[in-house]
This record gives C-alpha cells, structure tokens and sequence, in this order.
C-alpha cells in the first residue's frame, strides 16, 4: 500500500512540476501577477509530494518490503536500519528520486528566500526550476520507475546492499554531491531567466551568488566526502583515481569555480556579463553531463550500475534540449547585455579573467580525456582509455600557474592597480616565501623539488593573504574594529583561499613521500616502513552483523614506542557472498598509517599485506572542508538579504545605462 | 587604435595563445598516456602490438590462478573462449577477481607473448560485467560461462 501512495505522490509531483513550468511563465509573458504569484506555492505543494514519495520509499526500505524491486536487490533484512536508509540511494531509481527531492529542496528554497526578487525575475527563475523537476521527475517515472513491485513472488529476503557502499560515508556522499550538483540549476535558472528578461545587471549578479557559491560549497564537500570514502574503503590507498565519474563531479565543480569568480566581477564591476551568463549554463549542462555519464552505463567505472540504454537516451535528449534550448537562448539575447567597462589590464579584474581562463581550459581539458574514449568507441576506431598520467600531465601545471596569480589577487585593487604598489606590497611575502620552500622540504623524508615548489606556491598564497589583512586591519582605528568590519564575503574568500593552499600541500607532499609496500607477511614477520615497525601479531576471525572476517592484528611502534595497533579486516558478506576489504588506519595531522589485507597466500596463515605511509594525506580534505567553509560564510553577508543598497544600485543602475 | 579595441585584441591574442599551450600540452600529455582495448581473439591473432601499453580483458580462465609460493607473483589466463592470453601480475587482486569472473588487465606484451600487468580491474558488484568484457564475447560469440550462443 504505502509503495503505492508513493508512486501516486510522485505523479502529482510531476503534473505540478508541469504547472510550475508553465503557468508562472505563462504569466511572466502576460505580466499577470496572479499568476506568477502561483509559483511559490506551486514549488512549496511540488517539495510536499515529492517528500512524501521520498518517505514512503523510505519506509519500504526500513520495513523491508521486499515486494519492491529496488527494496529486493538492495537491501536485506541482516541490514543495519541506517544502512537500510541509505541503500535508498545506492542504486540508480532511489538515487534518481534522491536528486527529484534535492531539486525540489532548492527549488523551495528560492520560493522562500527570495523576498527581494521582483515577482517577475522570481516566477521566471521558478519556472524554469520547474522546467528541470519535469525532466527528472518523469526520468523517474517513465525509465526507472524506484516502487515497482514484483508481483507475485515477492523474495523472501533482499539480495543486500553492495558492501562497498555499507559505509557511513556513502551515508552523505550522495546528497551533498547532489546538493552541488542541483545547486547549479538555480544559478542556471537566474542566468536563463535574466535573458527572457533581456535585463543582465548587477541586482542579477547579486541574486544568483549566494546561491552559486552554496551550490559550489556542497560540491566540494560532496567531493571530498568521495574522495576520503575511496581511500579507506576501497582498500589501495588511493584518494583520486581520475576515474569518469569522479571526473564527472569535478567539471562542474571547476566550471562552478570559474562561475563564482566571474559573477563577483559582474557583481562589483559590471563586467564579463555574456561571459558569466555562459559560464552558469556551462556549469549546470556539466552536471547534467555528469548525470548522464554516471547513469547510462557507457563507462567503465566503479559508479556504473548495470542500466538500460533508454535510460542513456533520455538524458541525452534531456541533455540536448537543455544545452541546446539556453544556448540558442543565449545567442539571441546575449549580444543585447554586452557592456563596455574598460579596466586596465594591471587590475584585479584582469587576475580574476586569468581565474576563468585557466579554470576553463581545465574543465575542458578534463572534459576531452573523459569524452575521449567514448568519441573513439562511437566512431569505431577502437576501445580506448585515458589514464591518471594524461590527466596529471595536463592538470598539474594548469593548476600550478594559478596559484602565482592568486596571490596577487586579494590585494590587488579594482579598475586599475600598479606593478609598482604590488612590488611594494608583495615583496616581503614572496621572499618569505621562497624562504618556505627551499627550508620546509627539509622536515620531509627527503629533499624534493615539487614538494619545495608547492610549500613555495602555498607559503605565497598564505602570505599574500595575510598582508591583505593585515592592511585591511591596520586601517581601521583598532584591530579588533578592524576585524569586525571585514564583511563575510571576505571572510569567505579569505578561508577558501587558504583552504587551496592546504590542498595544494597535502595533495603534493603526499604524492611525493608516500611509500607503499606489498607484501607477503606471516603472523610474527616484521616490516619496517618510514621508520615504523609493522609486526604482524596473530589473524583472527570475528563476527560482524551481516558478514563474517579474517582479521590481521598488526602492531605499529616506532623506535621502540608503540604507536598503534591496527585490524585490518578481510569480510564475507552473507547474503550475497561478496568479499571486500577493510582497511586500518591510524590517522594524523602530518601522516596516515594504512594497513589492508590482500589474499591468504600458501598453507601457514601467511597475507598479502598492503602497507602504506602516507604523510600530509588529511591537508588535502581538511583544504577541501576550508574551501566549502568558505563558500557557506560568503553567503552569510548582509548585503544578499537587503533590499538595494541606494549608493550601490545607483551607480549600477548608471553603468548598466552606459553600457546598454 | 581605440583603446577599447586595443584591449579586446590583446584579450584574444592572450585567450590563443594560452589555448595553443594547452593543446599543446594535451596532445603531448595524449601521446603515450592512453591504451587501447584487444579481446583475447586479437592477441591471439598478433594485432596486438608488443611493448606499447594495452588492456586486454575477458574472463578469468577457470582453472588457470597460480600463485607463487613466496612472493605476491600471480599467473592467469584471460579468455574469450576463442583464445585465451597468460597474464602475470605482481601486487594484491581486486576483491572480486576470481576464476570465471570478467577482468581487465592493463600492461604491456613481453616478448613471450604474456602480459605483463600493471594493474588489474574486476568488477566492483555481483551483477556488474565491465562493457570491455561483454563486447569481447559478443565479438567471440560466446556467452560468460563459455557457451556457445
């Protein structure tokens, strides 16, 4: 009963996606207010029924209806109940609801936060979210439909959720990755409903920023969340495989990042309008990109379910109205918004275009190592793949000219600055700097030329940050004063700058000093790695809920001092009979211990054991929690929340005269 | 020149050249850093190029797994069931490698004819066939247990 409540929930769902869709624009066209003042109640009656399916499935899961399709082949009844829960959205139908309830979460929320909105720019922007509820809620309904029953011969026990997702991290990867993904349908949303409008000032930039850098803080936890989950699950120790579907969250996360830098420029100084509006339908066409790739199955990846091909085609075609439908859009109406606000090329407008430049070329960059194989498969010439060092070659040195940059830019003023103010201002940081990477690379294992480079580039980084503040400080009549009229936006920018700093560190020292060992270990072997002693104690076996393990004692110490005592686990999965790999961990600030068990090898209880030292291997996440801080506290500044500023709108209003 | 002019030309020039580089740097990066996929069949049959990295995948011949005794040294067979390829990897197995299971292995042919692995992918869920595997059957005309079909 309750899977069909669901099922009726999600087809009023869709037909009030499909009124959002069209009455308010209908009304927008009309400039009939009564009808665009249905849109918010249209999108707060579309979350209703949307969370209402999302629960009953929900309940099917933690009652374990094994009626249900997706309750069989995912979950069991041996399955802890949060695990039930997220089982919800480790296969592709309840993830596809899971993305249908996000977007009505955001959707709602612009319906409700956006008070300042004139009706208008409000009931376009719903419409054209309601637009996207359509295509997802009616993917849902019509290709993989999550309360189909098997009936009759209902299982009597599910066939359990894939052990590699019973983890809590794959708890709330999932939808904060969504969270980032969707998010960028609202500044999609405000970039098309600006050009019906025909009108793209800087109110348009001030709207859709908040919004753009939630969505890119999200992302970047959602990211990270993945990134950790596959070092310590996946049991070889890597955090970043430049798998597909990895590359798939990252494109937008990249386009997003050029986006957010490029709506601040159209914020402040009225600039790069066509340019940004391009760059918020890029990013949001990269998510559905990303969609599409993870859900057809074209890919080899560990996120590929097994899928059908008319679920590939309705994205694609989903995929090409939306691209197809907003760049069309674009190309009628953009030439209408261009703006002719000069800037010297010594500005910080200049640096910030530098940002866009780069983080474009690496979006596209990524985009045609992913595409690749896939172009070469469907023309026939032969099943290629793209690997880790194409994207390391291509990557690292697009990254590594960034960072110079990025320093100047917080200090750097806007319209026009001089070399000369930045020699002066800079000076000190960068020979401290350089001071940081030829000395830092000393504590490490051994001297190394990109670890000095990266401590180089951090320090520099860091440093200019600081001097930034520390002027902004000096102005003021106290320090403390000084600090409390810094606004949130700065605040924002100055912890996620840092935040990529600290990931630049930890992702290049622990690439550079890792060791690894794989070996072959008997209770009783010792090994020695990075001057910690690993001694294989005794195997064991242990009993969990749903599975049964062989368990490795291992004891670490060093010189002499014990350090920790770790248990890697090797798990049979009882329902399904699957076996995967627990690894342990003894993490730190400055360096990861990780242990994992290979296969038994021989007669006398020997291992493949798998021994890593991984130094600085948290700064790389710790970075990516600073940077998605950072996007969260710029959306706290007063100014998104107050009507206009007078002063501000005015000479907006009068630039945007100018340029029109 | 007008200034405005003046600006977007230096704009463009930069917006090229900084493209150029990074085609540049693509197609450099491209060369050598990708592998193209052989079925068994193809090995077999000497299209496969020695010495150049490739995958070739397929299933896990039964029967075929040696280990060696002291080191992580493992010996198998990958088959379409038209032919089959030796591959030897030195390091620890996927959790879900096993004897009549898809894998892909990615290395390079030594000049014996066996494939040296660097790495060595099997599928991550029960119900889960990499697209490789399954096209290198269709192509054979065989079904995953070896059936003719």
């Amino acid at each position: 009963m309750i899977p069909e409540v669901g099922h009726f929930a999600l087809i009023i769902g869709l037909c009030l996606a499909l009124l959002l869709t069209i009455l308010p624009a209908w009304g927008a066209y009309r400039r009939d207010a009564v009808m665009m003042g249905l849109a918010p109640g249209l999108a707060i009656g579309l979350l209703v029924f949307v969370t209402i399916s999302f629960t009953c499935l929900a309940v099917a899961f933690l009652q374990d209806d094994f009626s249900v399709k997706v309750v069989a082949s995912n979950s069991n009844s041996l399955l802890p109940d949060f695990y039930k829960f997220s089982a919800l959205w480790g296969n592709h139908e309840g993830s596809l609801l899971l993305w249908g309830l996000i977007l009505c979460l955001w959707i709602s929320a612009v319906a409700l936060f956006s008070g300042q909105l004139p009706l208008l720019v409000l009931a376009r922007v719903l419409s054209v979210m309601g637009g996207i509820a359509v295509g997802f809620l009616s993917f849902s309904l019509f290709t993989s439909n999550p309360f189909e029953r098997i009936l009759p011969g209902a299982p009597a026990d599910g066939s359990d959720l894939n052990p590699l997702l019973q983890d809590p991290g794959l708890i709330i990867h999932p939808p904060l990755l969504y969270m980032g993904y969707v998010g960028f349908s609202v500044a999609f949303a405000f970039a098309i409903a600006a050009l019906l409008g025909g009108r793209l000032d800087a109110s348009w930039a001030r709207w859709s920023r908040p919004w753009t850098n939630v969505a890119w803080a999200f992302l970047s936890l959602g990211i990270m969340l993945g990134s950790w989950w596959a070092y310590y699950e996946l049991g070889w120790g890597g955090w970043w495989f430049w798998d597909p579907v990895e590359n798939a969250s990252f494109m937008p996360w990249l386009a997003g990042t050029a986006l957010l830098h490029s709506l601040s420029v159209t914020e402040k100084r009225g600039l790069f309008k066509s340019w940004t509006v391009l760059l918020a339908i890029f990013a949001f066409s990269l998510s559905l990109l990303g969609t599409f790739m993870v859900r057809s199955g074209v890919l080899t990846s560990v996120h590929a379910f097994a899928t059908d091909p008319a679920r590939g085609m309705f994205i694609l075609v989903f995929l090409a109205i939306v691209v197809g439908g907003s760049l069309t859009l674009y190309a009628l109406r953009a030439p209408a918004v261009t703006s002719r606000v000069s800037f010297a090329w010594v500005s910080r407008e200049s640096l910030l275009l530098f940002n866009n430049v780069v983080f474009l070329v690496s979006t596209l960059t990524v985009l045609f190592g992913t595409l690749f194989p896939l172009i070469m498969d469907a023309l026939g010439l032969g099943k290629y793949s793209v690997g880790p060092p194409y994207f390391n070659a291509v990557f690292v040195p697009l990254m590594a000219i960034t960072a110079p940059v990025m320093g100047l830019g917080p200090i750097s003023r806007w319209k026009g600055d001089s070399v000369g103010r930045w020699q002066s201002e800079l000076a000190v940081p960068a020979v401290v700097a350089l001071l940081c990477g030829i000395t830092l690379p000393l504590l490490g294992r051994e001297y190394n030329l990109w670890v000095a480079l990266a401590a180089t580039l951090a320090a520099w980084l860091t440093l200019g940050l600081c001097r930034d503040l520390w002027n902004r400080v000096r102005a003021a009549a106290s320090p403390l004063r000084g600090l409390r009229r810094l606004t949130p936006s700065y605040w924002g920018m100055f912890i996620a700058h840092l935040g990529f700093a600290a990931c630049v560190i930890g992702i290049v020292a622990t690439s550079q000093y890792s060791i690894e060992h794989d070996l072959k270990m008997r209770p009783g072997d010792r090994e020695v790695l990075a001057g910690y002693e690993f001694t294989f104690v005794e195997l064991a076996n242990v009993r969990g809920p749903n599975f049964l393990a062989d368990e490795a004692r291992i004891t670490v110490s060093r010189n002499g001092e014990r350090v920790a005592a770790l248990a890697p686990q090797k798990r049979r999965y009882l329902a399904s009979g699957q076996v995967m790999t627990e690894a342990a961990i003894d993490p730190g600030l400055f360096r990861d211990l990780y242990v994992a068990m290979g296969e038994p090898i021989g007669e006398e209880g020997a291992w493949a054991i798998r021994l890593h030292y991984k130094p600085m291997v948290r700064w790389m996440w710790l970075g990516a929690i600073l940077m998605a801080i950072g996007g969260f506290t710029t959306a706290f500044d007063k100014r998104y929340r107050r009507q206009r500023t007078p002063v501000r709108a005015g000479a907006v209003a009068e630039a945007a005269t100018r340029a029109g | 020149m007008h200034p405005v002019r003046k600006q977007r030309l230096l704009l463009v020039l930069f917006i090229v050249l900084f493209s150029s580089a990074a085609i540049g740097l693509v197609t450099y990066a491209l060369r050598g850093n990708i592998n193209l996929f052989f079925p068994p069949a193809e090995v077999a049959a000497g299209m496969a190029p020695p010495g150049q990295p490739i995958r070739v995948g397929g299933m896990v011949a039964e029967g075929s797994v040696r280990r060696s005794e002291d080191s992580l040294l493992v010996r198998f067979d990958l088959t379409d069931f038209q032919a089959s390829v030796p591959v030897e990897y030195e390091g620890i197995l996927p959790d879900l490698f096993d004897e009549g299971q898809g894998a892909v292995a990615s290395g390079r042919l030594n000049a014996r004819g066996v494939l040296e692995a660097t790495e060595v992918l099997a599928k991550h869920d029960e119900n889960y066939m990499p697209p490789e595997v399954a096209d290198a059957l269709e192509k054979s005309g065989y079904d995953h247990k070896g059936n003719k079909q």
